[in-house]
């Protein structure tokens, strides 16, 4: 497997901010993966120093094998970017405006055509394709966003908050877009908020954190590192309940009990010994279940020790 | 320092069609073309009136249909010095910030394109919008002065109002460049409209009062000798020259009245030998206005460097 993204030391000053600091990021070819943090975290402006359009203050980047400050053309031929605010001429029709990125593509005319009416039916956007954009909606110039940047046929896309206005069979529709892009060996990059969708559709997730990427893996993995234990299992017992022995058992990283629910945390899932302990301390097991942990859990735990630590 | 591969102009040819067409079709365009025909209109029949009564006395009448003024109307080429301009910052004043406005640039600049073909781009489709207004209406008065006057043209008439034309243009392009400068210097599209209209006016009503005052200041007539006075003649001339609408001026009135022989202070020297009131050969004129017009050049290649500059520099972020 080929590296589609390779960063050393990146680092990002306006004056005295420092928006990325000494970013290492590696996403392999045909990955999806997410850039989560809070506003203002840095994900906007590494996006742009990977595609060239701003240039680092410190560190290297390669793109697909190449520089993008010294060879940006090479790069942009090859991946699309979706900006966070997306934009087009107002008074061209949204196909117009297609045809100009075709055409600054270097797209033949007559391939240019089809494509662009392929792209716009599966956006959903037949019916508006002659109209001008002025008259779009939000979601609209969204979905034509998204028209555009698949138009070059990439090999690697970069989107930032793509799913921003989208509605949610959109917001749907565009994650199983993703997944069958990946099924293509498209690399995928994309900053959300939105982090279920990032759940369901990332390979891997970096956490930023004030310009540094303090985390980054799986979201399995994150939950492990973050969370303590990466698998959480809940049981309702009534009687005696041998929270001490739960405790000890190997694996298992925090026991929490509230009334009859008992929620252990683990690193293994430990239901048949969890199970087993119970019932030999004669504990009347009523109910046991594996919960998933959710990217918001570890989101919300991961920044919140952040602000607990800030304050 | 870095080599940049493919081809410079790779997209060039996209972006220039395209601004081309968003021009053209624009609204303001309909309002430009509008002054613009009135202006030839009025200009035109005022000459025409004018020079009928001297139809046989002068072998450059038609060229007279350019310079000629009626009370009130000034002359053509006096309209189009002050037309030129706004048509040029008109053309130009939204060129990049207006692409910051419509969030258009990242998802531009995201293409296989260099920022200065962008940049470029839109001069070239800004200039060739205003070469065809300008030539539009040069058809129009050439015309409009055939019908009237029943007189045809002579061919050195055409060259020279050709040429005129040219520099006309050239004129032009240094507003646009300035225009467009400004409009990659503030991020307001209103901003960077009136900034360049402030120029404008500055060089066009006060920069000939403060050459007037900075020359003797700095070369001044201190016994009245005659070379004295030459000297301080000739730096309010230089100073007046920095401004392009000075520029303009001169190149206009030397190509299209043969009998001027030279722009500034004339030594009764060089005019030793000379019939006063002939003619020069379309050549000489050529040669009289060539600094002029290498200076509007100059200007506009300047101002256009400038803007690349600033926009390759400027973060893709408004
Ligand atoms: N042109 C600029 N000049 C100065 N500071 C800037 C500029 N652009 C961004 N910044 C700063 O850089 C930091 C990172 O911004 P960035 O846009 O990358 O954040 P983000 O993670 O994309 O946020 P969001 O979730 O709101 O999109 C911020 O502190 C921001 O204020
Ligand atoms: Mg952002």
């Amino acid at each position: 497997m080929m590296t589609a993204i390779h960063t050393e030391h990146l680092t990002k000053r306006y004056g005295s901010v420092v928006a990325v600091r000494d970013l290492n990021l590696v996403v392999e070819e045909g990955e999806v993966f997410g850039i989560l943090g809070p506003n203002g975290s840095g994900k906007t402006t590494t996006i742009l120093m990977l595609l060239g359009l701003t240039e680092p203050s410190e560190g290297r980047v390669s793109v697909l094998g190449r520089d993008p400050v010294r060879e940006p053309l090479a790069i942009k031929r090859r991946v699309g970017y979706l900006p966070d605010t997306v934009g087009f001429y107002e008074d061209l029709t949204g196909r117009e405006n297609l045809r100009y990125t075709a055409a600054l593509n270097g797209l033949p005319p007559r391939q240019r055509e089809a494509k662009i009416e392929e792209l716009l039916a599966t956006m959903g956007l037949t019916d508006a394709a002659d109209r001008p954009v002025r008259t779009y909606s939000r979601g609209m110039k969204q979905r034509l966003g998204l028209a555009d940047v698949l138009l070059k046929e990439p090999e690697l896309v970069i989107l930032d908050e793509p799913t921003l206005g989208l509605d949610p069979q959109a917001a749907h529709e565009f994650l199983s877009m993703i997944r069958q892009l990946k099924g293509q060996g498209m690399t995928v990059i994309l900053s959300s908020h939105l982090l279920h969708q990032v759940q369901a559709i990332c390979d891997r997730v970096g956490l930023f954190k004030k310009g540094e990427m303090a985390l980054v893996g799986s979201v399995q993995e994150l939950a492990q590192r973050v969370l303590g234990g990466a698998y959480r299992i809940r049981l309702r017992v009534i009687g005696n309940i041998p929270t001490e022995r739960l405790q000890k058992l190997p694996g298992v990283s925090r026991v929490h009990r509230s009334g009859e629910v008992v929620t252990v945390e683990a690193e293994r899932d430990l239901r048949p010994e969890l199970v087993r302990a119970i019932v030999e301390a004669d504990g009347d097991l009523l109910e046991v279940g594996l919960e998933e942990t959710t990217l918001d859990e570890v989101y919300r735990t991961y920044y919140g020790e952040v602000s607990d630590d800030a304050a | 320092m870095t080599r940049r591969e493919g081809s410079a102009f790779t997209g060039m040819r996209v972006v220039f069609f395209k601004e081309l067409a968003d021009l053209l079709s624009g609204s303001r365009m309909r309002f430009l073309e509008a002054l613009v025909v009135l202006t030839a209109l009025g200009t035109a029949y005022a000459a025409i009136q004018n020079i009928k009564n001297t139809v046989g006395e002068d072998p450059f009448l038609f060229l007279r249909l350019f310079t000629t003024a009626k009370d009130p109307l000034p002359s053509f080429v006096a309209f189009l010095g002050f037309l030129v301009p706004l048509l040029a910052i008109a053309l130009g004043f939204d060129a990049v910030n207006g692409e910051f406005q419509r969030r258009t640039l990242g998802r531009i600049l995201s293409q296989p394109i260099y920022r200065d073909v962008l940049l470029f781009g839109k001069f070239l489709a800004g200039l060739t919008t205003l070469a065809m207004v300008l030539t539009a209406t040069w058809l129009f008065v050439t015309g409009l002065g055939i019908l009237l006057t029943g007189l045809a043209p002579s061919g050195e008439e055409v060259a020279r109002s050709l040429i005129y034309l040219v520099a006309a243009v050239a004129y032009g392009g240094v507003w646009l460049a300035l225009s467009m400068l400004f409009s990659t210097l503030f991020k307001n599209p209103a901003t960077s409209a009136l900034a360049t209209i402030a120029v404008w006016l500055f060089f066009t009503v006060f920069w000939g009062m403060i050459a007037g005052l900075l020359a003797p200041a700095l070369s001044p007539v201190r016994y009245g000798f005659p070379d004295e006075v030459l000297r301080q003649a000739q730096v309010e001339l230089a100073l007046s020259r920095i401004s392009p609408t000075t520029l303009y001026a001169e190149a206009t009135l030397a190509i299209l009245r043969p009998e001027v022989r030279a722009l500034g202070p004339v030594l009764p020297l060089q005019l030793q030998g000379m019939v006063l009131g002939t003619p020069l050969p379309l050549s000489q004129s050529l040669l009289l206005i060539w600094p002029q017009f290498s200076g509007l050049i100059a200007a506009s290649v300047i101002l256009f460097v400038l803007a690349y500059v600033i926009f390759q520099r400027q973060e893709i972020r408004a």
